[in-house]
């Protein structure tokens, strides 16, 4: 389905984000891209749909190389992928209908957007995706007033708008809780069993990862360092992707944060009602 | 001149060097304070300047009491003027807006080549008061209403464009890259992504420029741009200190009521 | 299935959600606006004849003629310089006094009230209006431009430093009352160290305002470079008008450069 060869990034700035970066992802299948912060996972998301330049390789979606193409082309092609953003990334300032149906935007001309005239057939389906992702009564109410888990369903409603045939997910739990980020990831892991969607999620959270993603894929400084299903990701792996501090430490803090959370609840357990 | 410098290293051994910097430009200041209020006051001829109070007691005299009978002949011209502050703003305000876009980092066309165009047009019209504006057009298309709306307009475009294009440079990249990343056109991504992030900016802006423009508005008449600034030169022209008293407390009033309605206006959208 | 969901969809209205009073609003808009613009009159003969001027003026300035009237240039634009930074300093060392005074947590309340209405007084009043009286008390020159822009200054730079003062950091100034200093002291411990960048910043944007301003207030018999544009129009001379104005506008933007770049660097 999508397969990446060669994929490099270079900045302006002379730091290497991505080096030769090769990957096959299969349809239906759930990829989780883990890696220290800065390790090239946000930049690769972005290459596949050119948010960002690469610098060299190719990226094959069915038949199509995304890296050759013009303007006009990227953008029809760029309806194919959806993308779910690290604090939702919704114009706040917009309806949360409005929101969604922006999803549509490569499909319909200019003056039926700027009306708001969007076919019937589109908004059957925003309608129908709000209710999938639980929302259907604050259609009309504006992006802002919304909750982070809340906001981040209306990103996914709007990445499925587009009808895609590949989802990129940056991040999606970054700023939510742990409850809301666990809800938010069944939520997604199943609408891309229902349509058979293959996802790329770049995802901080080494213990999310392996609960929901199907194959992890490690990333340091901008290379591939392990590639496999979440059951080989053992100490070592995950030491050759973390370095040896950096993963004790993350650890350490996850161990904490986790009986800190305990403990509050143990304590608001006591609290008489 | 070597016993000063030695003088002179002695001393910055004791004190910052950056305490000898300020007292030399406080220093300078004062020294370019002196030398300007010479030269600007070589022509002044200090017996008018002796005479100040006698004569602002006898203009005060003129002006009081006001006579209030001017009023209803006042009322046309205060319509006028408000009529060119709002009409120079609406005016002004189209203008702006596609050159605050093309003067905007982030949404330029071309950066080398209608950016610095865009901007210059920013700072003409910023630099050149709106009165200068009239007195030019009334030169060239005459005496009017029309003259002192053009003038408004042309005035509020680098006030408008300046504030919008800064605006629009400030707004947040991950919303247009969102919108970007569904396949949209450059115009669909300017409506979505970038359109509702600046509109109370816009709305804030132009509120606070119409402001701005009744006061501006009511002066544009000295030089024969219409409104109430006409009766003010008329009345000048005359003598007649106590019309003026009258026309003063109008615009006055009016400026106070216009801030009032701009800061209530901004309050509700923000 | 799908057929269950709706297939229309309106945006539905963000400021005003009453449909009654925004239909009230917008004819309200219309009529205000077709009475707005049926009270312009329009010679039109007058502005077919005038835009053959107005393309002269559009030559004049393209090609500016900065020699022939440069004697009236250059003495205007002296005026305006010496002007702006005389009413600056000057316009600025009344403001100090009068902002600290118009700072409501620092002085006593009928302090206040007279300095916040030196202010008002200020703000409020046009600088062409101001420069009118002074010219008719003081007699035509920059003396009268001066005194103009000066009072100008004060009502900017005192309301702005008043806003400032009222918003510093109390505990500091509390810790510097605690130790037992006088009021003076306080001003000097406690409020200069907080402002004094402000206030340089603000002074350089006002030098800039003044400079701006100094250019029309000659229209009315101020002095500087407005009286001389004013002859210049007056005399038809659109090309020495053009001049004049690309000196403005080359003086406004190096001003405002240089002015960013010292404030920049004074932080």
């Amino acid at each position: 389905m999508l397969r990446l060869i060669g994929l490099s990034k270079t900045y302006k700035t002379g730091d290497t984000a991505l080096s030769d970066v090769s990957i096959d992802v299969a349809r239906g299948q759930l990829v989780g891209l883990i890696g220290p912060s800065g390790a090239g996972e946000s930049t690769l998301i972005r290459c596949i749909n050119r948010l960002v330049e690469p610098s060299a390789g190719q990226v094959m979606l069915g038949d199509t190389d995304l890296a050759q193409l013009g303007t006009a082309d990227l953008r029809r092609q760029r309806r194919r992928i959806g993308m779910i953003f690290q604090e939702y990334a919704l114009v706040e300032r917009l309806t949360v209908m409005e929101n969604v149906l922006s999803g549509r935007l490569g499909y319909v001309p200019f003056w039926r957007s700027w009306l708001r005239r969007y076919p019937p057939a589109d908004i059957r389906r925003a309608y129908e995706l709000l209710d999938r992702v639980g929302l259907m009564q604050h259609a009309d109410k504006r992006a802002d007033a919304l909750s982070g888990g809340q906001r981040q369903r209306v990103g996914i409603a709007r990445a499925l708008a587009q009808e895609p045939e590949l989802l990129l997910v940056d991040e999606p739990t970054a700023s939510l809780d742990p409850k809301t980020s666990r809800q938010i990831m069944r939520l997604l892991t199943e609408i891309c069993e229902e349509r058979n969607l293959p996802a790329i999620v770049n995802i901080h959270d080494v213990p999310l990862a392996q609960q929901f993603m199907q194959r992890i894929i490690g990333l340091r400084a901008g290379r591939v360092v392990f590639d496999g299903p979440p059951a080989e990701l053992t100490e070592t792996a995950l030491t050759t992707i973390y370095g040896a501090e950096d993963w004790n430490a993350m650890r350490q803090g996850d161990e904490e944060q986790a009986e800190a959370q305990a403990d509050a609840k143990r304590r608001l357990e006591q609290v008489p009602a | 001149m070597t016993d000063l410098s030695h003088h002179s290293q002695v001393w910055t051994y004791r004190t910052p060097r950056k305490r000898l910097f300020i007292w030399l430009g406080w220093l300078a200041l004062v020294a370019l304070f002196v030398w300007c209020w010479q030269i600007m006051t070589e022509t002044t001829i200090w017996m008018f300047v002796t005479d100040a109070p006698r004569q602002a007691a006898d203009m005060g005299g003129r002006m009081l009491p006001p006579r209030w009978a001017y009023l209803p002949e006042l009322m046309q011209p205060l319509w006028d003027t408000i009529n060119i502050a709002t009409l120079g703003t609406i005016g002004g305000v189209i203008m702006a807006v596609p050159v605050a876009f093309l003067a905007a980092r982030n949404t330029s066309p071309s950066v080398t080549f209608l950016r610095p165009v865009a901007l210059f047009i920013i700072v003409a019209s910023r630099s050149i008061n709106s009165l200068i504006w009239a007195l030019l057009l009334v030169a060239i298309i005459g005496p009017g209403l029309l003259a002192g709306i053009i003038a408004i307009a042309l005035r509020s475009i680098g006030f408008v464009g300046k504030l919008l294009y800064e605006a629009i440079e400030e707004t947040d990249k991950r919303q247009i890259e969102a919108i970007t990343a569904t396949g949209a056109s450059q115009a669909q991504i300017l409506s979505y992504g970038i359109v509702p992030q600046i509109m109370p900016a816009f709305w804030g802006i132009s509120v606070f420029r119409w402001d701005i423009n009744i006061r501006e508005s009511a002066i544009l008449g000295l030089v024969g741009a219409g409104g109430i600034g006409l009766k003010l030169n008329a009345s000048l022209a005359v003598l007649a200190w106590n019309q003026v008293a009258v026309i003063l407390l109008l615009i006055l009033g009016t400026v106070i009521v216009s801030e009032w309605v701009s800061a209530k206006v901004r309050h509700a959208i923000i | 299935m799908s057929t269950a969901y709706p297939d229309t969809w309106h945006r539905p209205p963000q400021i005003i959600p009453n449909r009654r009073w925004r239909i009230a609003i917008q004819t309200g808009i219309v009529i205000y606006l077709i009475l707005a613009i049926s009270t312009i009159e329009v010679n039109w003969s007058r502005v077919y004849e005038g835009l053959e001027r107005g393309q002269r003026f559009v030559m004049g300035f393209l090609q500016p003629d900065f020699t022939s009237r440069w004697k009236d240039i250059s003495q205007g634009l002296i005026e305006s310089l010496t002007m702006t930074l005389t009413s600056t300093v000057v316009g600025v060392a009344i403001s100090v006094p009068i902002g600290i005074g118009a700072a409501r947590n620092l002085v006593p309340r009928p302090v206040y009230m007279i300095c916040r209405s030196i202010i008002a007084v200020s703000r409020s009043l046009q600088e062409i209006i101001v420069a009118i009286f002074l010219v008719a008390m003081f007699g035509f020159g920059p003396f009268a431009g001066f005194l103009t822009l000066s009072f100008a200054t004060i009502g900017f730079i005192a309301k702005l430093l008043a806003d400032d003062i009222e918003e510093i950091d109390a505990t500091q100034a509390e810790a510097i009352r605690a130790t037992g200093a006088s009021w003076l002291q306080l001003v000097d411990y406690a409020v200069k160290p907080q402002i004094m960048p402000r206030l340089i910043g603000l002074s350089l944007y006002r030098l800039d305002i003044n400079f701006r301003e100094s250019a029309v207030i000659g229209i009315v018999g101020a002095g500087g470079i407005g009286a001389t544009l004013n002859t210049a129009i007056d005399r038809y001379e659109y090309d020495s008008a053009g001049a004049i104005l690309l000196i403005v506008i080359v003086i406004v933007m190096v001003a405002e450069y240089s002015s960013s770049y010292l404030r920049k660097f004074l932080q």
